[in-house]
């Protein structure tokens, strides 16, 4: 496998301060387990889980818990062994309420895991997408879509390239950095199954070049690779991670306005899920658990936990030793550019969440929003090239449709516009006020056409 | 759903949850610091008229504009320091000789009807420094028009010009031109004069160098880019040059067109604000290349008024940066070509 450096330099982006050396040098670890996990249902894009047991069952470690809900939807399996305590509401990470099965773990080393596929090349394509399907694998990336319907695109679209996204460009994080370092092989396994399944010649995978050890890891572990496989070197920018910056970073391709990475031929996995791929075929594991970054200059000793989905902050911020200087401001899921303030630490973890990111009072600046100044700094650090001081303006004087008009749905909310704005407008809440607005008159024309 | 304590609750906001750390004030800070070799050089040559004028129109902006937004009873703004930067380049922008009272008028006038009937920072659609000095050149002509005398009217020899008509650089040879005499001859040191400031002018126009340091700065704090300063200046010169190419008897020489009439401070300090100027790099080009063209139109338009023509050119690309803005939108990400 050859390594080249990223051909094409996408327009726009931001380098923010990474802090990336807070938790990158720390190894995977495990942590003492709560004794309850309440585990949502809702942990991906689309329809939450339906929930298929009930109070008093008794679950063992993998046992589904949460069947799939709809065609985009996902299922969901108990992380541990234990008794079903309640189906009861918590709120997620994003702040919308949801389902939850409260388990109350029980020590056991049982599991209710699937079958190992051993020989996984000689399984149909279909067989190898039912099994992702059934071990509930999302996009663990953040966006949280169901993997299986990624991985089988109409006819219509043939896939060439398969990209690996190993571009985490997001400050802070190192979940995806630390699963390359000491998981590399295994992503390999799930990049191969998941480039077979797509029939893809052409396989990339996308670091940024911040992280010379995970380069160097995954250059050893995807040695003698068949066919066209080359390693991206990005440079580090945000949002590199972003699907379709990535796309155009590698291939040069531009994903087609309101289209999808497919049109252009391609399909973008993030490194995790490659790796929750390959668990779930080799070893018959579903996604019950991922790897989260425990960071930031309010914790005492920043961390990368493997943890069962279920498991409240509070219990991993007590596994890296707790606060540091005090109560943070702000605790975070994800990261700071994209990732979502949670206003309690009784949140559980889910499938996408990446990191959870405690900032002090004092790297959490509250401002008051002035008025634009016209400065355009916006306008160079937007990576789809809108023009998001004139968009917030039009949000502000409720005229949805005009902001429409000048591509407010192209916004991928990535947060450059606000990290430079000089007036501290709230511009990427503008945005989603005004693409909410736009989404619900939509559903309401389409509700009055059925 | 459990409803927790208030106390217990973290806060809770849109992302990004970070930022780069800058600010309007620290914008206009840098502005204020850029214009510092400036206002140096202008206390050198105009001495203490130049501390006069600069004083008055800053303390009189501030003031009008803790008044205006007391009366409309918004937020105070003072501390955004923007009022000081208009009554800073405001200043700069008036003859040594003007009088107190009417360097307060023109402040009184920038802030009040050229700022904030707008709605304040932001949302003005000219230049307030400049617009303002454009009331004062009609309210005032006379005063606006009276320049103290440098000696670089001897020095390039233009001895058919009346030596009590004190005029600007740009002045001299219009009326030499106009006077059917033959263009001055300017000599390297009347072009090193140009350069350093030892000229009639406003007293924040007249040197080029310390003006670029000041721009310098300002490119190496990112708060400019070299678009539409680029763009303005580089059309001057190159319309300079084919009009110098095509008559050099009869054309000013592109060096002195750069070297006076305002055109650096005007290029790099009052082109370049943000709030009357494009967004995209695209617009500011068009931009910076309109001003060029309108500025140099008024300059050499013979039976023209007016000698120099920067502030005219600049305002009148004030009043289409939104239409350019309109036109300019980059090509979104995606977008089939």
């Amino acid at each position: 496998m050859q390594t080249i450096k990223s051909p094409y330099n996408f327009k726009g982006g931001i380098h923010p301060a990474y802090h990336k050396e807070l938790a990158s040098g720390s190894a995977i670890q495990g942590l003492p387990l709560p004794a309850t996990l309440s585990v949502p249902m809702s942990q991906h894009l689309g329809a939450p889980a339906k929930p298929c047991v009930k109070a008093g069952d008794e679950v063992k470690k993998g046992t589904l818990i949460g069947a799939q809900a709809g065609f985009i939807s996902a299922p969901v399996h108990a992380p541990v062994a234990g008794k079903v305590n309640a189906i009861a509401e918590v709120l997620t990470a994003s702040g919308r309420p949801c389902q939850a099965v409260v388990i109350e773990r029980v020590e056991s080393d049982e599991t209710d895991f699937m079958q190992p596929m051993t020989n996984w090349q000689s399984r149909s394509k279909d067989e190898l997408l039912a099994r992702i399907s059934e071990a509930g694998i999302v996009g663990m990336g953040g966006a949280g879509f169901p993997t299986k319907i990624k991985l089988s695109p109409p006819m219509d679209k043939p896939i060439d390239t398969l990209i690996l996204n190993g571009a985490e460009c997001e400050p802070y994080l190192t979940s995806d950095h630390r699963m390359m370092v000491e998981h590399a092989r295994e992503i390999r396994l799930g990049a191969e199954i998941a480039r077979s399944i797509l029939g893809a010649k052409t396989l990339r995978i996308a670091i940024e070049d911040n992280k010379p050890d995970a380069i160097a890891a995954v250059e050893k572990a995807f040695e003698g690779v068949a066919g066209d496989v080359a390693l991206t070197v990005l440079r580090t920018s945000y949002p590199h991670g972003s699907e379709k910056q990535q796309i155009y970073a590698v291939t040069g391709r531009e994903v087609p306005r309101g289209g999808l990475p497919m049109d252009t031929g391609c399909v973008v996995e993030n490194v995790s899920t490659a790796f929750a791929i390959s668990e779930a075929v080799v070893k018959g594991i579903p996604l019950i658990q991922r790897v989260i970054t425990v960071t930031g200059d309010a914790v005492q000793n920043p961390a990368n936990l493997m943890a069962p989905f279920g498991t409240s902050y509070q219990s991993l911020i007590d596994a890296c030793g707790g606060f540091r200087g005090g109560r943070p401001a702000k605790v975070i899921s994800g990261g700071p550019m994209m990732g979502f303030a949670v206003s309690s630490l009784a949140t559980p973890t889910g499938k996408t969440a990446s990191g959870v990111l405690l900032l002090s009072p004092g790297r959490v600046s509250q401002y008051t929003s002035q008025a634009c100044i016209s400065c355009g700094r916006c306008v160079d650090a937007c990576p789809m090239r809108l023009i998001p001081s004139e968009l917030s303006q039009f949000v502000e004087a409720d005229d949805i449709e005009g902001a429409e008009g000048i591509a407010l749905m192209d916004c991928i909310e990535c947060g450059s516009c606000a990290f430079v704005c000089p007036a501290h407008r709230p511009l990427v809440q503008h945005m989603r006020r005004g693409k909410a607005c736009i989404m619900a008159q939509r559903a309401a024309a389409k509700a009055k056409r059925d | 759903m459990k409803v927790e304590n208030q106390t217990e609750l973290f806060l809770v906001s849109s992302s990004p949850h970070t930022h780069i750390g800058s600010s309007v004030e620290r914008i206009m800070l840098d502005v204020l610091i850029a214009l510092a070799p400036a206002f140096a050089a202008s206390l050198y040559f105009f001495g203490v008229d130049a501390l006069r004028l600069t004083a008055t129109c800053v303390a009189t902006c501030l003031l009008a504009e803790w008044l205006c937004r007391k009366a409309m009873g918004r937020t105070n703004t003072i501390s955004d320091l923007s009022a000081i930067v208009t009554g800073v380049l405001l200043a700069f922008n008036l003859p040594p000789s003007l009088p107190t009272w009417m360097a307060a008028a023109g402040s009184l006038f920038a802030i009040t009807i050229c700022k904030q009937i707008f709605g304040g920072i932001g949302y003005n659609v000219f230049n307030p420094a400049l617009a303002a000095r454009a009331f004062m050149l009609i309210s005032f002509t006379g005063a606006m028009t009276v320049w103290s005398n440098s000696g670089w009217i001897a020095s390039v020899g233009a001895s058919t010009v009346d030596a009590t008509t004190v005029a600007t650089p740009l002045g001299v040879v219009k009326e030499a031109l106009k006077a059917g005499a033959a263009m001055p001859n300017f000599t390297g040191a009347a072009v090193m004069q140009l350069f350093t400031g030892k000229i009639n002018g406003c007293i924040g126009e007249t040197s080029a160098l310390a003006l670029l340091l000041g721009a310098a700065y300002l490119l190496w704090r990112k708060v400019i880019t070299w678009h539409i300063p680029g763009a303005y200046i580089g059309t001057v010169f190159i319309y300079a040059s084919i009009l110098h190419l095509v008559a050099p008897e009869a054309s000013v020489p592109p060096q002195i067109h750069l070297l006076s009439g305002g055109l650096i401070l005007g290029a790099c300090f009052m082109a370049t604000d943000m709030v009357t100027s494009p967004v995209t790099r695209k617009g500011m080009l068009i931009f910076g290349v309109g001003c060029g063209i309108i500025t140099m139109l008024i300059r050499t338009v013979k039976s023209g008024a007016y000698p120099e023509g920067v502030s005219f050119a600049i305002l009148l690309m004030n009043a289409i940066t939104p239409l350019i803005n309109r036109g300019c939108r980059n090509k979104v990400f995606g977008t089939k070509s």
